[in-house]
């Protein structure tokens, strides 16, 4: 197993993909995709349903192999690293917020948020320590004990905010983030996640169909037919 | 716009001069385009005119005299009238932007396609749209009340986003020259 370097983070961008295209059979989803973000950033990914967000989303953090072009994900190519290797420094480096939380059903909030740390090996009493700042920090400190189907919509998606923030990621990928909560519930968890990344210095990458999620970030990059059709600075 | 009840409502929370009744308009429609001072003392004068505001007193603290107002029983009893009528369920402030897109959808310049239009104005409407909401985070202005104007002006341009995408999306599917089509 091909491990990266636990400073395989350089200076250089957080995310950079490079020529990336990849076809799901033969429907093309990513066209010669190429898009950086820097540490600290928050980028957009916007366009209508179908046009690759999402699977720009999984190419970022790994999940997904692209057909051609390269990923550089925290200053290491995907390319050298094996699927083990690609889990570690998703561990270890990405926080990645799904539109539904995906929290584990059957264990407390606590754990939840702890999961991160407690796969890449941490101490169980240090890393539960961990999750209960870490809720404290999305205001859920009184549901530590809690099981997911015991919250509400917005508070599963605050302690996946939090599960995702735990290890102060330098990559946060968000996909669709808030878009299962009411209008004051997502403003809420939106403000809540950038606030915590922007603290820690981490860059942000949220793929959004919603121009006011999208108004957030500093850049919006638009994509039309699996190809950027536009980039926006908007700071 | 309702400028002399708007006025009516900013006196209502207590005589002022025209300087605080600016700066608290300012301040409850942070959206809105500044008041002119002139347009603060005329509206002033005739609202005293017709009896729905008075001068209580006349101040000058060392520097130039300014004249304190005062909302009358009549100013209340209109500013009530006026709250009672709903407003009218019309697209406010967005002229322009509708004429705009229209003239450029028909007008065809082969050096700046519509597509250039509804790119660029959909980057006016996002910077504005997060100008809005670092008002919110900024803590400047924090009272409920211009919350809530920052929201509706964020939702109104999110409106007008969607209708932009409508508008873009028509533009790939439209026949090349629809206005010389024939009836069908």
């Amino acid at each position: 197993m091909n491990l990266p370097r636990d400073d395989a983070t350089g200076p250089g961008p957080a995310l950079a993909l490079r020529s990336v295209s990849h076809a799901y059979s033969r429907t093309p989803a990513l066209r010669e995709v190429s898009l950086t973000v820097e540490p600290g950033e928050v980028v957009a990914v916007t366009g209508p349903s179908g046009c690759g967000k999402s699977t720009l989303l999984h190419v970022a953090a790994g999940l997904l192999v692209p057909q051609a072009g390269s990923v550089d994900l925290l200053g290491t190519d995907l390319h050298d690293l094996d699927e083990t290797a690609r889990a570690v420094l998703r561990r270890r480096g990405v926080g990645i917020v799904l539109q539904y939380g995906q929290l584990v059903p059957d264990m407390t909030l606590e754990d939840n948020v702890a999961l991160p740390l407690l796969l890449d090996g941490g101490d169980l009493a240090a890393s539960r320590t961990a999750a209960r700042d870490a809720l404290a920090r999305v205001g859920l400190e009184q549901a530590g004990q809690a099981v997911p189907e015991e919250l509400s919509g917005g508070q599963a998606q605050r302690a996946a905010i939090a599960r995702a923030l735990i290890t102060s990621p330098r990559l946060l990928l968000a996909d669709e983030p808030v878009a299962s909560l009411d209008a004051v519930a997502a403003a809420d968890a939106l403000d809540l996640m950038l606030a915590v990344a922007r603290r820690d210095g981490g860059a942000v990458v949220l793929v959004t169909h919603d121009n006011l999620v999208a108004a957030t970030a500093d850049r919006e990059v638009r994509l039309r037919e699996g190809r950027v059709e536009r980039e926006t600075v908007l700071r | 716009m309702s400028l002399a009840e708007l006025h009516l409502a900013l006196l209502s929370a207590g005589p002022a001069h025209g300087y605080d009744l600016k700066g608290s308009y300012d301040a409850w429609f942070p959206d809105a385009k500044p008041l002119p001072f002139g347009q603060v003392y005329a509206t002033l004068g005739r609202l005293v005119r017709d009896g729905l505001a008075e001068v209580v007193e006349t101040r000058s603290e060392g520097g130039p005299e300014r004249t304190v107002y005062a909302v009358t029983a009549a100013g209340r009893q209109r500013l009530r009238e006026w709250l009672a009528e709903p407003a009218p369920p019309a697209v406010a402030g967005t002229e322009d932007l509708v004429r705009k897109a229209v003239v450029a959808l028909r007008t065809r310049d082969p050096d700046r396609p519509a597509s250039s239009f509804v790119d660029d104005q959909r980057a006016a409407h996002l910077r504005r749209i997060r100008a809005l909401a670092a008002g919110d985070r900024s803590g400047a202005q924090d009272d409920l009340g211009s919350r809530l104007a920052r929201r509706y002006a964020a939702l109104h341009l999110d409106a007008d986003l969607r209708w932009l995408d409508e508008a873009a999306a028509a533009l790939e599917t439209r026949s090349p020259h629809p206005d010389q089509e024939g009836p069908r």
